[in-house]
């Protein structure tokens, strides 16, 4: 065991480049995700608001674009 | 054509009315290779050796610093918008406007970078090739450079962000450019460089003008 | 392809086939660990350091693939005016920017202790830099709009004025490295591959291919989240009378948006 984390001498040079790899790649995936839920969050509200918004409308009709 | 010539007369009798902007640009350039000696010290065959790439280093850097006004002015007032919309084609526009920049900016390096060359004590047999070399390298920065000017507008903080997109692409110039000179002061044939050169010149002239139009006719939708 | 436009079908179809996707790449990279960490013997000349080789050559891979996919989504974009075209070339930058810097880092990592030094002015490694350029070019002008739309079209157009460009900065970097190699210590051309290797190097390299369309897909249902709730706001939050935004009974539909700014 302790062989296989020393890795032949190289432990300091093998370790860290797939600690970096994979904590950059964890990093990416979880902002991703998170982006995700705070958009799908602010879209939510947003859809509630216009819902709610709903029965008071025209009063005059401007097209938005 | 005529087009092309009108917009190159305009852009040209701007530049001389504000008569600034050339000055600004060889002053940039003079300034910035100064730095080098300070940086590396004075010894004179350290300067020689590092010569023709300081030129170009700065060379770049000075016909960078003048891109962002290319197409910058001209959509804001709105000039931009009504030729996008003339019959005249939009890349004979792009063309006039960057031999208009190349005339502008280039050509006054390319008259100051024997000058420096001098200065920074490069041997005399490197200056012909130099100034070949900066004649066939200037306008395809000017034309790659458009590109980005293009790009850019209507963006935030458009001076550094072109120079961010610009500088990567001129590269391969700056490469053959100085390898060129260094060529030239090794005592061998500097042809090829030169011709490759050429032909990156060629294609900036064929391609680029389609790629800034594009860019152009999107920042006027 | 021009049906993929409307955000409604691309999560129609990606919904299917994100679990899957996650499965697969979740199964390649433990195996891809395993293999390369554990199963695989270590060079003979390189020692274990060639464990590292498993990491830097699916990375380098990634940082290309990204590139050349970002300069396809460009040509789509200019041809077929695609929305999705923009949308998956913005999606995919971070995700190649990351992989090319990783790159260089492993490939630091693994010239310490071969070549005695961190960086060497390499044609490989000094063209790997120069894409992370083109790659943060790219971010910094898409992200530099107002209007996330118009970055995107002119982040397609640097895209593809990038890629053609990319061929002459390689030929001319290694022109240039040839002309300034110094006595040569370094031996550029990695180890050749002895089949032993070739599994777990297949492995992370599917498997970071198949996290690449994981994080993509991901990437590019946020991007469409993002434009709809700007598209909302622009219509229907601050005129309280938007007409369409509630006379409609369907959805608010974005790609209406893109569609009709054709």
């Amino acid at each position: 065991m302790t062989e296989f984390f020393s890795m032949g001498g190289y432990a300091s040079y093998i370790w860290p480049s797939y600690g970096i790899t994979a904590l950059a790649m964890i990093v990416l995936l979880l902002a991703t995700l998170r982006g995700l839920r705070n958009s799908r969050r602010e879209l939510d509200q947003l859809e509630t608001v216009l819902q709610a918004r709903r029965p008071r409308r025209n009063r005059k009709s401007r097209k938005a674009t | 054509m005529t087009g092309f010539f009108a917009i190159l007369q305009r852009d040209l009798r701007l530049a001389l009315r504000q008569g600034a902007d050339s000055v600004m640009v060889v002053a940039f350039f003079i300034v910035t290779t100064t730095l080098f000696p300070f940086g590396v010290g004075p010894e004179a065959n350290i300067l020689a050796r590092i010569a023709s790439g300081v030129i170009w280093v700065s060379a770049l850097l000075a016909a960078m610093l003048s891109l962002e006004r290319v197409f910058q002015t001209d959509y804001e007032d709105g000039t931009l918008e009504l030729l996008t919309l003339s019959p005249v084609s939009l890349e004979l526009v792009v063309l006039g406007k960057a031999l208009a920049h190349w005339l502008t900016t280039g050509l006054p390096l390319i008259i100051a970078a024997p000058l420096m060359a001098v200065m920074l004590n490069m041997d005399p047999a490197g200056f012909g090739v130099l100034m070949v070399a900066m004649l066939l390298g200037t306008p395809a920065l000017s034309l790659i450079g458009a590109i980005g000017a293009a790009l850019i507008l209507g963006a935030r903080r458009g001076g550094v962000l072109v120079s961010l997109l610009v500088l990567p692409l001129y590269i391969p110039i700056l490469i053959f450019g100085a390898g060129a000179v260094e060529a030239a002061l090794l005592g061998v044939s500097a042809a090829a460089q030169l011709q490759i050169m050429g032909a990156i010149l060629l294609l900036a002239l064929a391609a680029t003008p389609f790629a800034t139009a594009h860019a152009l006719r999107q920042a006027m939708e | 392809m021009h049906r993929f436009a409307k955000p409604s079908v691309f999560l129609k179809i990606t919904a299917p086939i994100l679990p899957w996707l996650v499965g697969a790449t979740v199964i390649l990279i433990a195996s891809g660990l395993y293999f390369s960490l554990i199963a695989s013997p270590v060079d003979y000349q390189q020692g274990a350091t060639v464990r590292i080789m498993y990491l830097h050559v699916p990375a380098a891979w990634m940082g290309l693939f990204c590139y050349v996919g970002m300069a396809l989504c460009g040509a789509m974009s200019l041809i077929w005016k695609h929305p999705l075209a923009d949308i998956c070339a913005r999606a995919t930058a971070p995700i190649g920017a990351t992989f090319t810097a990783l790159c260089l880092i492993t490939g630091s990592l693994w010239g310490e202790p071969m070549w005695g030094t961190w960086w060497v002015w390499d044609a490989r490694l000094t063209s790997m830099l120069i894409l992370l350029f083109l790659y943060l070019g790219y971010i910094a002008l898409v992200n530099a709009f107002d209007d996330p739309e118009r970055g995107s079209k002119a982040g397609s157009a640097l895209a593809l004025v990038g890629a053609i460009n990319v061929p002459i900065v390689k030929f001319s970097v290694d022109w240039w490295n040839t002309l300034h190699q110094p006595a040569s210590i370094v031996r550029v051309d990695g180890p050749a591959v002895d089949p032993s290797m070739q599994l777990p190097l297949a492995l992370m390299i599917f498997g970071f291919t198949g996290y690449y369309f994981v994080v993509l897909i991901l990437r590019v249902r946020l991007e469409l989240n993002e434009r709809r709730i700007r598209a909302l706001h622009l219509s229907g939050m601050f005129d309280d009378n938007g007409e369409n935004s509630t006379a409609e009974t369907k959805p608010y539909d974005p790609s209406h948006n893109a569609e009709a700014s054709q």
